[in-house]
C-alpha cells in the first residue's frame, strides 16, 4: 500500500480520542502521510486544544468523556466562524442511523474502524481541496465588495458633476413644479428648462433607456447642447434637430431617448411642443376644466437624423393660468405591493370631472406616493408643471457670461443675403445673435437686439415677401389659416430675396448698432400708410410699437421693402440715417 | 460462530507494521495497555448488570480490537454490544469470560510478533 498525498503546506490535523491505541495508530497514519498532528484525549481538551492550535482538519471520536464529540463538534464549528474547518467523526458505529447523526451533529463525514488509510487519506485530500476553494470564494467576495463600494463611492463623485451641467437653467423659476424621484443614484430621466434671449421659456423631459450610469451618461452631452444653443437663440427645432443629431453620433445602438419639449411663449400666448416617445403630456385649462392632449407623434431621440421636425412640431394657443404637465413612464408603471400599476387611466382621472382644479401638482404626487404605498417605485418618477404666466411675472436672472478683456473690433459691418431655399428653411437670426453677441457691450442688450431683428426679419418674410395679411390672427381659428398661409407661400417661392445689414459702432462707453432688413417685395407707401398689408392697430402689429420703443429710431426707405433701426446705448450719439443714404 | 474467526488477521498486521515502521512494538506494548483497561471496564459493566454501560464498554474495545486485526475478539465484542443494546445481561458474564479468553491467545500472538 502507499499512500500518494498532496502536501498541504499548513495541514495540521487535529486528532481527540479517549483511547491512546487509537491515537497512536491514527497519528502514525497521518504522519506517515505527511502531516502535522495535535492530540486531545476527551472533548474538552479536543475544544482548548482547537483554539490554541487551529488545524486545519478535525478528527473526533464520536464516544469520549467529559463530553462527547458531538458537544466537542458545535462547540469547534463556533469558534471557526468563517473558516472551514472539516470535522471527520471516528467511529466503529454501522448502523445508517448512528452514522447520519454524525453528519446532522455538524460532522462533515465519518471514519469507521478499523482505519483504512487510503481512504483517511482521500478524505483528507478532498477535504483540503474544499478548504482552499472555500477560501477563494471568500477572497473574491472581499475583493468584489471593495469594488462595488469603490464604483459607488466613483458614481457620487460623477453625480456632483452631472448635477452641475444639468441642473444649470431656470428650473425654479416661480412657474414650475417638478417632482424627480431617481431610482439609484442616478436618474435615468432628465430635466431641463431655460430662458432664450427673447424671454421665451423652453423645458424638455427626457427619459433614457435603462437606469444609472449608462443611462445618465448621454444627458451631460443633451445638457450642453440644449443649453448653448438656447441661450444663443435657436429656435426649437434647431435644438431638437442638434441633439438629435449628437445623440445618434455618440450613444450605442440600444441607448437613445424619449423626449418631450416646449417652447413657451408667454408675449403671444402660445406654445410650441414636440412629444418623441413619452406619453401623453397634457395642457389643462382650469377656466374651462378641459384638457388637451399631447400626444407623442415622433420617434424617440438619438435613433435617427430626423428630417420634417417644421411640420412635427405643434403649435398650441394658451391662456393666463392654462398649465403644462409632462411625467416619463415611471408614474404610470409605479406598481403597489399587489403587483398592479398605477396606469395613465388612473393619472387622468384626476383631471376630470368636479369644477375647476387648483392644486393639481401636490394632487398627484400624493395620488403616487398613496398608490405606492409599502411597494418601492421600480422606476424613476418625473413630473413636472409649468404655469402660463404674464410676460412680466416670469422674471429669470439670467446669468452673465464672462466678460472678455477685448471688445473686438468697434466699426464693423456685416452683409447677410439670403435667398429662396434659405428663406424657407433655415432661421438666420441664432447666427447673426450669435455675431452680436461676441460683441461685450451688448451682450445685456442680447434681448431686445434679439426681439429688434426678430420682429424686422419676420415682417420682411411675412409682410414683405409672402404678403399675408395679420389681421387673420385675430379671428377664430385664424392663427392655423394664417401658419398655413405661410407654408404654402414658402413652398411657392421663386427668385425673393432679403438681405439683412448689421453695421456696429462702439467702445465700453456706449454704441450704435444700426439694423437694416430689405426684402425684394412690393413694399408699400410708408408716408401715407396705403398699400400696407400690416394692420398697425391690433396686437399683431404690436411688433413695431416694441421695435420703435426699443430703438432710437426706425425709418422706411425705398419703396417701403426697406426698413432700418438704429439701436443705441450709453452715451452715443445717434447718427442720421437719411445723410448716410445720400453717401 | 466466532469460532470461524481467526484471531489475528495477518493483512492487517502486514499494513500495520507498514505504517508503523519501528514503531510497531510501540502499538503492541499501547494495545495491551489499553486491552488490560477495557477488559476491567466489561466485568465492572457485566458485574453491575446494566445494559448501557455494557454496550459502551463492549463497543470501545471492539474499536480497537478490529484496529489491531484481531477479528475474533472484535466479534465477541460485538455480540455483547449488541446484547446490551437489546437491554439484556443475561449470558453476559459467560460472553465477558469468552472476551478475557480470547484476548489473551491474541495478546500472546502479538508479543510473539512483535
Amino acid at each position: 500500500m502507499t499512500s500518494s498525498h498532496i502536501q498541504s503546506v499548513d495541514s495540521v490535523i487535529l486528532i481527540a480520542d479517549d483511547s491512546d491505541f487509537d491515537r497512536l495508530l491514527l497519528k502514525s497514519i497521518l504522519k506517515e502521510q505527511g502531516h502535522q498532528v495535535v492530540e486531545a484525549v476527551d472533548g474538552l481538551d479536543a475544544v482548548a486544544v482547537f483554539d490554541r492550535e487551529r488545524p486545519q482538519i478535525v478528527l473526533l471520536d464520536a464516544l469520549m468523556p467529559n463530553m462527547d464529540g458531538f458537544e466537542a463538534a458545535r462547540r469547534i464549528k463556533l469558534l471557526a466562524g468563517e473558516d472551514l474547518v472539516p470535522i471527520i467523526f471516528l467511529t466503529s458505529l454501522q448502523d445508517a442511523g448512528s452514522l447520519a447523526r454524525c453528519l446532522d451533529a455538524g460532522g462533515d463525514d465519518f471514519l469507521s474502524k478499523p482505519y483504512n488509510p487510503v481512504i483517511l487519506q482521500a478524505k483528507i485530500n478532498a477535504f483540503v481541496r474544499m478548504s482552499e476553494m472555500h477560501k477563494t470564494m471568500r477572497d473574491q467576495r472581499d475583493e468584489i465588495a471593495s469594488h462595488n463600494a469603490h464604483l459607488l463611492h466613483q458614481q457620487n463623485v460623477a453625480k456632483k458633476v452631472f448635477d452641475r451641467v444639468a441642473h444649470a437653467g431656470c428650473l425654479d423659476a416661480s412657474n414650475i413644479q417638478f417632482t424627480l424621484s431617481p431610482a439609484a443614484v442616478f436618474n435615468g430621466d432628465i430635466l431641463l428648462a431655460g430662458v432664450s434671449p427673447t424671454g421665451n421659456m423652453t423645458m424638455l423631459l427626457g427619459d433614457f433607456t435603462g437606469h444609472g450610469l449608462d443611462a445618465a451618461i448621454g444627458a451631460m452631452p443633451l445638457a450642453e447642447v440644449f443649453y448653448s444653443m438656447l441661450k444663443k437663440g435657436f429656435s426649437l427645432r434647431d435644438i431638437i434637430r442638434e441633439i438629435n443629431l449628437k445623440l445618434c453620433d455618440i450613444l450605442p445602438v440600444e441607448i437613445f431617448c424619449c423626449a418631450f419639449f416646449a417652447e413657451f411663449d408667454f408675449n403671444n400666448n402660445r406654445v410650441q411642443v414636440w412629444n418623441g416617445g413619452l406619453p401623453d403630456c397634457l395642457i389643462y385649462s382650469a377656466l374651462d376644466n378641459t384638457i388637451t392632449r399631447l400626444p407623442s407623434r415622433n420617434v424617440p431621440l438619438g435613433i435617427v437624423p430626423l428630417v420634417n421636425l417644421k411640420d412635427s412640431i405643434e403649435l398650441h394657443e394658451v391662456k393666463e393660468g392654462d398649465r403644462l404637465y409632462a411625467w416619463s413612464d415611471g408614474i404610470i408603471e409605479a406598481g403597489n405591493s399587489d403587483g398592479e400599476m398605477f396606469s395613465e387611466a388612473r393619472l387622468l382621472k384626476l383631471f376630470e370631472g368636479g369644477g375647476p382644479k387648483l392644486d393639481l401638482f401636490p394632487t398627484i404626487n400624493a395620488a403616487v406616493v398613496d398608490f405606492i404605498g409599502e411597494g418601492t417605485a421600480g422606476d424613476d418618477i418625473s413630473l413636472i408643471e409649468v404655469t402660463v404666466v404674464a410676460p412680466e411675472s416670469f422674471k429669470v436672472a439670467i446669468a452673465e457670461t464672462e466678460g472678455e478683456l477685448s471688445g473686438g473690433p468697434d466699426d464693423w459691418s456685416l452683409t447677410y443675403n439670403l435667398r429662396r431655399e434659405a428663406i424657407r428653411e433655415f432661421d438666420p437670426l441664432p447666427q447673426l445673435l450669435q455675431v452680436l453677441m461676441q460683441v461685450p457691450y451688448l451682450r445685456q442688450f442680447g434681448g431686445q437686439v434679439f426681439t429688434v431683428l426678430s420682429e424686422l426679419y419676420s415682417n420682411a418674410v411675412d409682410h414683405g415677401i409672402l404678403r399675408l395679411d395679420s389681421a387673420i390672427k385675430n379671428t377664430p381659428g385664424g392663427f392655423s389659416q394664417y401658419y398655413r398661409q405661410r407654408k404654402r407661400g414658402l413652398a411657392a417661392l421663386q427668385e425673393e430675396e432679403i438681405l439683412i445689414k448689421l453695421h456696429y459702432g462702439g467702445t465700453a462707453t456706449g454704441g450704435t448698432l444700426e439694423i437694416t432688413v430689405k426684402d425684394s417685395g412690393a413694399g408699400f407707401n410708408y408716408l401715407t400708410g396705403a398699400g400696407q398689408p400690416i394692420s398697425d392697430s391690433h396686437k399683431s402689429g404690436r411688433g413695431m410699437h416694441l421695435v420703435r420703443s426699443l430703438c432710437d429710431s426706425v425709418n422706411y426707405l425705398g419703396v417701403g421693402n426697406e426698413v432700418c433701426a438704429i439701436f443705441v446705448w450709453g452715451n452715443h450719439k445717434p447718427r442720421n440715417p437719411a445723410i448716410e443714404r445720400v453717401q | 460462530m466466532s469460532d470461524t474467526y481467526q484471531h489475528l488477521d495477518v493483512a492487517i498486521i502486514e499494513e500495520l507494521r507498514v505504517v508503523m515502521g519501528d514503531n510497531f512494538s510501540l502499538l503492541v506494548d499501547t494495545f495491551v495497555s489499553d486491552s488490560a483497561l477495557r477488559i476491567t471496564g466489561i466485568y465492572e459493566a457485566v458485574t453491575a448488570a446494566t445494559p448501557e454501560s455494557i454496550r459502551r464498554a463492549a463497543h470501545g474495545f471492539k474499536g480497537s480490537a478490529s484496529n489491531m486485526g484481531a477479528v475474533r475478539l472484535a466479534a465477541l465484542c460485538n455480540e455483547l454490544e449488541q446484547m446490551g443494546l437489546a437491554g439484556g445481561s443475561d449470558g453476559a458474564a459467560a460472553l465477558a469470560d469468552d472476551i478475557a479468553a480470547a484476548y489473551a491467545v491474541v495478546e500472546k500472538e502479538l508479543t510473539a510478533l512483535r
